[in-house]
């Protein structure tokens, strides 16, 4: 990783309310974007998990990371990458069966609108670092800057990326709605 | 807001011009549940960012292992194994200090019987010195 964080020598001791204090109003960020890439809710629940886990377990250099959260999202990037890596690696094809447990929940819980679970279809099939950046723009609302650093990635990449998304979402919609087909 | 505004905002959007606060514009306008017809691909797009930034994790965090530690467990192990040997060895000393004791109870039994023994003879020597002495002296 090219961007290193301000580490400032003076380290606190965080007990486990002070850890949670710090790490909870953003779970979950990291657990969205973890879904967001490992697709399954199950999978980002453990990614989750160890996630915050592995923050616990170094949380006496927490003090030290001028910004926790953003360090958070960029592990929670890297460790699904990892993830999908390995996936991708022992062949296995949890994708596609997850895709369809995934959309029936989705449907119950968006009854009341068909075309916006056709959005989260969409981002779906984006490349990695499109929804990377729709995630953490759109939904999370973070600015280019922090995006930037999350990702490694300079404020104008991230833009680029950023409009090369919304148009693709904007454009499948309008299609859809044009030829009825889903 | 009037709609050439939000059309304004949405050309940005789509380059990824916008500010945050204008993208809450956008958001606002377009969750209103007012908009106009031939932005609604846009509303579909608005309306699920706010749906996904509402899903929350179920799982509570679990900060304590789980897992049995089983370097824990070897730990644990190893420390049997050392007192046993320890608790063996102590034993194995103490019977043989028992049978260092019981041999030398049995030589000092040996030798007080033989030390006895002389003591009779010793003592019978005596009695047959004072009958001797009796003898001379009442002569």
């Amino acid at each position: 990783m090219k961007f290193s964080y301000n580490l400032s020598i003076e380290t606190i001791k965080m007990n486990e309310s002070d850890f949670l204090k710090v790490v909870l109003p953003f779970k979950d960020k990291v657990f969205r974007l973890a879904k967001r890439l490992l697709v399954s809710k199950d999978e980002a629940e453990d990614a989750t998990q160890e996630l915050l886990f592995k923050l616990w377990k170094n949380k006496d250099k927490l003090s030290g990371y001028r910004n926790t959260e953003a360090f958070a999202m960029t592990m929670t990037k890297n460790y699904c990458f990892d993830r999908l890596k390995s996936k991708q690696a022992s062949n296995l094809t949890l994708v596609h069966s997850n895709y369809k447990e995934k959309d029936t929940s989705l449907d119950k819980k968006m009854e009341y609108r068909d075309s916006v679970s056709q959005v989260h279809k969409l981002i779906e099939k984006l490349p990695e670092q499109q929804k990377l950046v729709i995630q953490l723009r759109d939904v999370e609302e973070y600015d280019y800057e922090e995006i930037g650093k999350m990702l490694d990635l300079k404020p104008t990449a991230v833009r680029v990326a950023l409009s090369r998304a919304r148009k693709t979402i904007r454009e499948e919609l309008i299609k859809q709605h044009n030829y009825g087909i889903i | 807001m009037e709609l050439f505004k939000i059309e304004q905002l949405l050309e940005k959007y789509l380059n990824a011009e916008t500010t945050l606060q204008e993208e809450a514009t956008l958001k606002n306008y377009f969750l209103s549940g007012n908009v106009a017809q031939h932005l609604q691909e846009y509303e579909s797009m608005f309306g699920y960012f706010a749906f996904n930034k509402a899903e929350t994790s179920a799982k509570r965090i679990q900060l304590k292992t789980k897992k049995t530690n089983w370097r824990w467990l070897s730990v644990a192990a190893s420390v049997v194994l050392l007192f046993s040997v320890y608790m063996g060895n102590e034993y194995r000393k103490e019977q043989q200090v028992k049978a260092q004791y019981a041999e030398v109870m049995s030589t000092l039994k040996m030798l007080s019987t033989n030390l006895n023994k002389g003591n009779e003879a010793m003592a019978s020597l005596y009695v047959y010195e004072d009958t001797v002495n009796k003898i001379f002296k009442s002569k």
